[in-house]
């Protein structure tokens, strides 16, 4: 890579569509929640006109993941080459990865469609810290970075957090759907939020579609662990070294390996397996996050200064 | 799986004592919780510097809190992986590993040769059940050579066939749990095979295989010196190409590469190579990767007599990413006085609005060597092996730069500028570039990537294979069918409906 050219006015652009997209997917954010409080009407004619706010909300929310996805293709093409060379390029690909997925997902899994406003609401978060706190100009890579692995590892550890990011969100459902408080309690706050999980598909479905979405977060995991070894031992001269990344990444694997091993236990079936798998979300976002920020370590590709 | 145990006397002896201990360190219970205390186990290792990964942050860490560092070093904090504590996880996660798996494979493996379970006599009772009506007499050979098709083992009676398939899921859980002792075992002896060492080559030198050519070297437990196979490496040249182009990316390196020739054996034939990032050279049992680089001022000291006291390439630091670097030089066979500099070095040097000079661009554009000059004793007679990258001028007498009240040397390459006192002259001759290599190999990594892959392999079979059990049984008016599934899985009553109406539209073949 000898002869590198850089295309700012594109970059700035594709910021331009990232901010439109931002716009969009904070009025389908909105609308989910109109649904969703139409869902919790006790006025059965305001929950008949529920649906109808869904559909305007899945459509915001296409319209503003196509807006995302052509701000993604736009950094791509004003840096020639894979729009993922450091924090801000990983955030906005990855949020799109997991729109998209889920977004597909929602119409052959109709169980999944209730997650939509998480979706949608961390979409939006994760682009608003890609703009202002992991913002860097148009930069070539650099030459640690530069091997087809990056095509793959990076690639599939995106798909991962997107898997295992849908599988939290149904937890969360699921942990809201079977806490005491909803179940047990009849004030004014339960009551609604009551009928409004009473909407959503039941415990014991929200539990499993979880675990299927978790199996194939772990077994892309599983493969970007060993990926990075691979690429490690010929960019870092030694295939695992307990660098700060490389804990993380076997934290969230080991997390994972329980939840897995919770399923299949007797007393950890349920909500203990639910959080489980919300511990391990927060570790990829923690890894993603505090780890490349904060932590010292080789794995230093934010761009930040 | 935990059971509580049933105390049937209250002697119940050492044998029943182990056997407890044992079914409770392999259950699945257990196993959940040690995976926990592991991940839990591995955190301090990512807030603490490691000897490891990061001995200069350990050696910062014991200077910034003594005292700290001295109470959390008994606790092996900075060694986590290979501590006591983490190496008590992982051991019994792994005899609670081989504990479960070993009973589970004999099991198994009589599954594999048996027949699949006859059908229940009661299927309302299955999770997944159907009634049909029909007026097929066949229905039982039908339906054997259905599941037969599809890849179910199918015993069939008169009246009912069973049939059972995905053994394959059992098959991939094994493996991969037998694969994950098979990646302990290779990364333990890899580890002890194995060996890694750093060597500083400036363009021109050559480094020789053999333990005086390292600057460092760390050996693994079963290593010895006869395993490094003879060779030998010459840095011909060392390129490198930042961005002067791209406004936003200005300075950024684009690549790094280092053009080697290597010989192996003491009469080889001479061939020319090349180091990158991420594309190490490959020699008989060593592999040498391009880990750092940096500036060799090229320079001259000639003492009060004109004598040559030093003529070389001196690696410096670099400092920043713009190549600000530090130096060091110690003349001790200088006459009349043995004497040392402080240098920095600046490819591309400017000022900042403080007045302190810095540089600007990683290539030597507008270079400039400067000396800090000290006298006195340099501490190199007391037989201590030194740091070749520090001056300790406890016990010197600082008489060029900083508050010496004389200026330091300047120097632009090819300028020759006097020392103080009449002590001699600099001479920046030229520049050249080093590159830093760090030497190793690991004979155990292609079998830790082979189990890795097995695991892998193992994993995907073990999660997204399912394991049905489908029993279909004739009744007066028509045939019944169940199924049963192990774990979760979603599609099985489209599949009794899809064998249902398969049956009723199949003929024999």
């Amino acid at each position: 890579m000898t002869n590198v050219v850089l295309n700012e006015g594109l970059s700035q652009y594709s910021r331009l569509f990232i901010y439109l997209a931002m716009a969009i997917y904070t009025f389908s954010f909105l609308a989910y929640a109109l649904n969703l409080s139409r869902q919790a009407s006790e006025d059965k004619s305001v929950r008949a006109v529920a649906s109808r706010t869904e559909r305007v909300a899945l459509v915001l929310l296409i319209v503003s993941a196509a807006i995302h996805g052509a701000g993604v293709v736009m950094r791509a093409i004003s840096v020639s080459r894979v729009p993922w060379g450091n924090m801000y390029e990983f955030s906005i690909t990855g949020s799109f990865v997991i729109v998209a997925i889920f977004i597909a997902a929602q119409f052959f899994v109709r169980d999944i469609k209730f997650i939509a406003i998480l979706v949608s609401g961390f979409a939006l978060l994760v682009l608003g810290a890609a703009t202002t706190i992991f913002y860097v100009e148009v930069k070539s890579l650099m030459p640690a970075l530069q091997n087809y692995w990056l095509y793959i590892h990076v690639s599939v550890a995106v798909l991962a957090t997107a898997f295992f990011n849908i599988a939290a969100a149904l937890s969360v459902a699921f942990l809201f759907k079977s806490s005491a408080f909803i179940t047990k309690r009849k004030n004014a706050i339960a009551k609604p939020l009551g009928r409004v999980l009473a909407v959503f598909p039941a415990e014991n479905k929200l539990e499993k579609l979880a675990y299927r979405f978790n199996i194939i977060g772990f077994i892309l995991w599983t493969f970007t662990l060993i990926a990075g070894a691979i690429w490690a031992e010929r960019a870092w001269h030694r295939y695992w070294g307990w660098d700060t990344k490389e804990v993380w990444t076997f934290i969230i694997w080991t997390l994972y390996a329980g939840y897995l091993h919770a399923n299949a236990t007797r007393g950890w079936s349920g909500k203990r397996s639910a959080w489980l798998s919300l511990i391990g979300f927060a570790a990829v976002i923690f890894n993603f996050t505090i780890v490349n920020l904060f932590f010292k370590g080789l794995h230093v590709y934010s761009g930040l200064k | 799986m935990a059971s509580s145990q049933q105390f049937e006397s209250p002697e119940i002896g050492l044998k029943g004592w182990a056997r407890w201990f044992w079914r409770q360190l392999t259950s699945m219970r257990t196993a959940l919780l040690l995976l926990l205390l592991l991940a839990a186990a591995a955190i301090p290792g990512s807030v603490y510097p490691q000897r490891s990964a990061d001995p200069n942050g350990v050696t910062a860490f014991f200077d910034a809190e003594p005292q700290l560092a001295a109470v959390l070093d008994k606790f092996q904090i900075f060694d986590v992986y290979t501590s006591n504590w983490f190496s008590a996880i992982y051991i019994l996660l792994f005899i609670s590993l081989i504990g479960c798996v070993v009973p589970r494979t004999r099991v198994h493996f009589d599954n594999l040769r048996a027949a699949p379970p006859s059908a229940p006599r009661n299927f309302a009772r299955m999770p997944s059940n159907k009634t049909v009506k029909s007026k097929k007499a066949n229905v039982v050979a039908l339906a054997e050579q259905i599941l037969r098709k599809q890849g179910y083992r199918v015993v069939a009676t008169k009246t009912t066939v069973a049939a059972e398939r995905g053994y394959l899921r059992e098959t991939g859980n094994l493996i991969f749990h037998f694969s994950l002792i098979g990646v302990l075992i290779a990364v333990g002896i890899g580890g002890g095979l194995s060996y890694s060492g750093q060597r500083v080559l400036i363009e021109g030198e050559t480094f020789v295989n053999n333990l005086a050519g390292y600057d460092s070297l760390s050996p693994g437990t079963f290593f010895n010196e006869n395993r490094l196979t003879p060779f030998s490496v010459k840095l011909d040249k060392f390129n490198v190409i930042f961005d002067i182009k791209n406004q936003t990316n200005i300075g950024t390196p684009l690549d790094f590469k280092a053009q080697v020739t290597s010989k192996i054996g003491a009469n080889g034939k001479a061939t020319s190579g090349v180091i990158r990032v991420n594309e190490p050279l490959e020699l008989p049992n060593a592999n040498l990767y391009l880990t750092g680089n940096g500036y060799a001022p090229v320079v001259t000291v000639r003492d009060a007599n004109g004598n040559i006291s030093f003529s070389g390439p001196t690696a410096f630091l670099p400092q920043d990413k713009n190549y600000t670097s530090l130096g060091v030089y110690k003349l001790p066979d200088a006459k009349p006085q043995q004497f040392g500099m402080i240098s920095f070095f600046y490819p591309t040097v400017d000022k900042l609005t403080t007045g302190a000079k810095t540089s600007i661009f990683p290539d030597p554009i507008n270079p400039l060597l400067t000396m800090n000059v000290y006298v006195g004793d340099l501490g190199l007679d007391g037989g201590v092996p030194k740091n070749v990258y520090s001056l300790d001028i406890a016990k010197m007498k600082q008489v060029a730069g900083g508050k010496s009240g004389v200026k330091g040397l300047e120097l632009t390459k090819g300028q020759t500028v006097a020392l103080p006192n009449g002590m001699g002259t600099v001479t920046f001759d030229s520049l050249k570039r080093f590159i830093s290599l760090d030497i190793s190999y690991n004979p155990g990594e292609g079998w830790i990537l082979l189990f890795a892959l097995l695991a892998l392999g193992g994993l995907i079979l073990s999660l997204l294979v399912p394991r049905r059990r489908v029993w279909v049984r004739k009744t007066t008016d028509g045939f019944e069918l169940a199924a049963l599934a192990r774990g979760d899985d979603p599609t099985l009553e489209k599949i009794i409906a899809e064998l249902a109406d398969e049956i009723k539209k199949a003929k024999l073949d």
